[in-house]
């Protein structure tokens, strides 16, 4: 170590690793991880959307995981909440529509429509 | 790619609590479910809430599960981590209401603090520099090199920091003492010799954030133009030695100690040193004695450490949490420091609560938060609606500040009026069982083996006070007692060679000024009104209550309990030695104490 | 006395090991100025306890007087000049465990021990010391047993805790 400039190389680096402690307030992403979410794979469903997230930097989105929504038919789901907009229910998502989603809806603000379950809380 | 994290508390309390096997148990079943690789699982320094350990936290969502078992600790993995339900179970139930706490957001316990010492205390994995510089890390140190030793001091200054060892000297005033003395080398100590019984802030910031203390420290050898540092920490804290060491160790291969730190050509480096079990070294010149490897006695002042410490050499002592209040000073700035506290004592306090609270635990909390919201809105009060008596404060140096102070202010100059000190930051909670004749012969029989015997005023002196305590508390009391303690204790104060002479008799003559009766019922009704003092109890049979059941005979150690079956029993007072298990027998409520 | 020893190590395999084991430690702070305490710390961890001979032997290695030596040793109330029992017991008399009874945890110790503080029992197996505070206030009353520590402890769970050890 020999100067700053290595100093905030390691902080931003660091602060990547720490980044599930962070407190988040641009939005929310509920996976939903009920026997049935998981059976349909939710799983890769969740990887996905922090593999996505963390490829296109975003940082101030949280993830977390539920219980089942009761939506079984239409599992894999989740629930996109950003900040100051209704929250919209996804079905069907797997790895490719959840990379999709988190792309258009999060990163692009357009809500996916085709596959929209819900729109406001259930 | 990792979706979780698990944070368990690695502190003292929750390491005795079981934390190792939970931590074992998380691993197994993280491996059972196959999800190892996505969960990662980081033990932190104490979250504080000492009571509720062992506690483990789930990230993203801060899920806060406490009195986590072996035996319960599955579902969080099984169900939490894996089917995303919260385990509901282990959640924290709000005192007031039926409702369960989420996160630590939620707990007043945690709402009410201001964390600043212990910043990253319970939220950073203690052995990894990374984290610590995540979390702006050496950044002062990184400021402090391009403002040079003059401004850094001036900040030091304008911040108003006090000394959180005890006494409260202003720190900025220590460092430029030493910078402005003449002799080399120089060299930084810290005072990690926490011997007040009751506080254990220190040994919480050296395991849960030892970086915090290092980078003080190399900033204070710049700051003062040292090149060697030493931390001197108890024995008794081999936990708090271990991550130091590593910290150590970490902080010389990314080159924040040694030669030429952050391209600055400034060299430091620090040592550990290990205390040896006297309590006395807490005191600064004693604790130099113990550095140079010798007997830890105390040396009178002047000359300061400053002028003439270890080896004779311009020395700068400051304790552990002052030095952890340094980096974010220096980053932030002193108005930032001084926008919490009061105008005389600026910034935090951590504080052990401990004793008679419902919330034990460390707590830190703006200087200037009355006793009542720190026992009863963050502590959450007395356990067994039993009424608060008294919180002493400063341990063996100290003394007690009453229920009628509860909404005092409490900082360093406030609690030096009632006649205590602010200490370390021990407060414990004493309530209506506790007598205070008692308490304070506690704390003077403990001066006593503590006396390193230099100065006659302390050994002797703190001897014949425990004497006449001792007289009190066996009903051999004399009415004028009070006041022998009361001249004795006024010269040991003011002839003292160091402070834990000059101070030892504070308990006594604290709870004379406060608990004036209480030392009356003792002396001139041989009476004990906390029912503590053994030799002042009696105890005797309720012959209306007494059905003659003969449990409290057949568990008598001595048979000093006779009497028919079925009839009222009678105690021999001549034979009785007063263990009190008659009294815990009885189902009857036929035993009187008093 | 430094004959004696010479003698002796020669004999005893396991003395000599213990020994070389504490020439490496005072080699390696060979540099270190005052490191008298690290150093009996050491020793204290290799023999159990520190006889006269290790503190004679200190003394002659550190070039400092035995006077200091045995000055320092009797000062701090960790070093022990007697060998200790298999099991070092520790109870906190902290003002923490002492509001919550922690003289009682005590007294049952020393009555089903039959050993008081600083003594060790006729057959070996426990040592009993008091300490002030080991930090753990939280959980008080503690008792701590070798480097296992206990909260909460009780009179009667004490006894439990005792004949674990064995």
């Amino acid at each position: 170590m020999k100067s700053l400039e290595e100093l905030k190389r390691i902080k931003e680096e660091t602060l990547k690793a720490m980044d599930l402690r962070q407190a988040k307030d641009r939005g929310k992403i509920v996976v939903a991880m009920g026997t049935c979410g998981i059976a349909a794979g939710a799983k890769d469903t969740l990887m996905a959307v922090i593999d996505e997230l963390d490829k296109a930097g975003v940082h101030d989105v949280q993830v977390v995981q539920s219980g089942c929504m009761g939506l079984c038919d239409r599992e894999p789901t989740i629930e996109v909440s950003m900040k100051d907009q209704p929250s919209v229910i996804y079905g069907d998502v797997d790895d490719a529509n959840a990379r999709r989603i988190v792309r258009e809806h999060v990163q692009g603000g357009q809500v996916v429509a085709e596959l929209v379950i819900k729109r406001g809380n259930l | 790619m990792i979706r979780n994290q698990l944070l368990i508390c690695a502190g003292g309390a929750c390491i005795t609590s079981g934390e190792k096997s939970v931590k074992d148990v998380l691993v197994e079943e993280l491996a059972k479910n196959g999800i190892q690789d996505e969960v990662q699982i980081i033990e932190t320094g104490c979250m504080g809430a000492c009571d509720l350990g062992p506690i483990v936290v789930v990230y993203p969502e801060g899920t806060f599960y406490q009195k986590v078992t072996p035996q319960n600790a599955g579902p969080i993995v099984s169900e939490h981590l894996v089917k995303g339900r919260v385990v509901s179970g282990l959640l924290y139930r709000q005192p007031t209401s039926e409702t369960r706490a989420q996160t630590r957001e939620e707990i007043s316990f945690y709402t009410l603090q201001v964390k600043r010492v212990l910043r990253n205390c319970g939220v950073i994995d203690p052995l990894s520099i990374e984290e610590y510089i995540a979390r702006d890390g050496y950044f002062g140190l990184g400021k402090a090199l391009e403002i040079g030793p003059d401004a850094i001091i001036q900040t030091i200054q304008e911040s108003g920091l006090r000394g959180r060892g005890g006494a409260g000297f202003p720190t900025g005033i220590k460092w430029k003492a030493a910078r402005d003395a003449s002799g080399s080398p120089k060299y930084v100590v810290c005072n990690g010799d926490e011997g007040d019984p009751g506080a254990f802030m220190d040994r919480s910031v050296l395991e849960g954030d030892p970086h915090s203390v290092i980078e003080a420290m190399v900033i204070a050898g710049f700051a003062i133009g040292a090149a060697t540092g030493y931390v001197y920490v108890r024995a008794e804290y081999p936990l708090a030695i271990e991550r130091l060491e590593v910290a150590l160790t970490r902080a010389r291969e990314y080159g924040f100690l040694g030669r030429n730190i952050l391209g600055s050509g400034f060299d430091f480096d620090i040592e550990i040193r290990i205390g040896a079990g006297a309590f006395v070294c807490g005191e600064e010149t004693a604790l130099l004695r113990s550095i140079e490897g010798k007997r830890g006695m105390p040396s009178a002042k002047p000359p300061f450490p400053a002028q003439a410490g270890l080896w004779g050499k311009p020395t700068l002592i400051n304790n552990v949490e002052t030095y952890a209040n340094v980096p974010p000073i220096l980053i932030n700035g002193a108005e930032w420091f001084r926008s919490v506290g009061t105008a005389k004592s600026p910034g935090t306090k951590v504080f052990a609560l401990a004793g008679k609270v419902q919330n034990t635990g460390l707590v830190e909390v703006p200087m200037g938060t009355t006793l009542r919201e720190l026992v009863f809105d963050i502590g959450g009060g007395i356990p067994g609606g039993k009424a608060f008596k008294g919180a002493q404060t400063g341990g063996p140096s100290g003394g007690i500040i009453t229920a009628d102070y509860l909404d005092m202010p409490i900082d360093f100059d406030s609690v030096k009026e009632l006649g205590t000190i602010m200490g370390s930051g021990g407060l414990i909670i004493l309530d209506e069982d506790n007598c205070m004749v008692d308490v304070a012969k506690f704390y003077l029989a403990f001066t006593v083996d503590e006396s390193c015997g230099k100065c006659t005023p302390c050994r002797e002196g703190t001897k014949q006070m425990y004497q006449i305590m001792e007289r009190i508390t066996d009903g051999k009391g004399t009415p004028n007692d009070i006041g022998k303690l009361k001249t004795l204790g006024r010269v040991i104060q003011q002839t003292s060679l160091c402070g834990l002479g000059q101070s030892a008799p504070n308990p006594v003559l604290s709870t004379i000024r406060f608990f004036p009766d209480e030392y009356r019922a003792h002396i001139e009704d041989r009476k004990c009104p906390a029912h503590a003092c053994l030799h002042l109890l009696t105890y005797s049979v309720v012959s209306e209550k007494c059905v003659g059941c003969t449990a409290c005979a057949r568990q008598c150690p001595v048979q000093a309990i006779t009497g028919q079956v079925k009839k009222a029993h009678v105690i021999d007072q001549a034979t009785c030695i007063k263990c009190g298990s008659c009294y815990e027998v009885c189902r009857f409520d036929a035993i009187l104490k008093e | 006395m430094q004959i004696n020893l010479e003698e002796r190590l020669k004999e005893n395999p396991v003395l000599r090991k213990q020994f070389d084991e504490l020439d490496a430690y005072i080699d390696e702070k060979a540099g270190q100025q005052g490191s008298l305490i690290n150093v009996m710390h050491r020793a204290q961890e290799i023999f159990g306890y520190l006889p006269d001979e290790v503190l004679a032997y200190v003394s002659t290695r550190l070039q400092v007087p035995r006077s200091t030596v045995y000055g320092v040793v009797t000062f701090y109330h960790f070093f022990s000049r007697t060998p200790k029992g298999r099991h070092t017991i520790s109870v906190c008399l902290g003002t923490a465990c002492y509001v919550r009874g922690s003289n009682s945890v005590y007294d049952k110790v020393t009555k089903s021990l039959g050993i008081k503080a600083g003594e060790t029992s006729p057959d070996g197996r426990y040592t009993l010391d008091l300490v002030r505070c080991v930090g753990a206030c939280g959980l008080a009353p503690v008792v701590v047993i070798d480097k296992d520590t206990y909260g909460r402890m009780t009179p009667d769970k004490v006894v439990t805790l005792l004949n674990k050890y064995v």
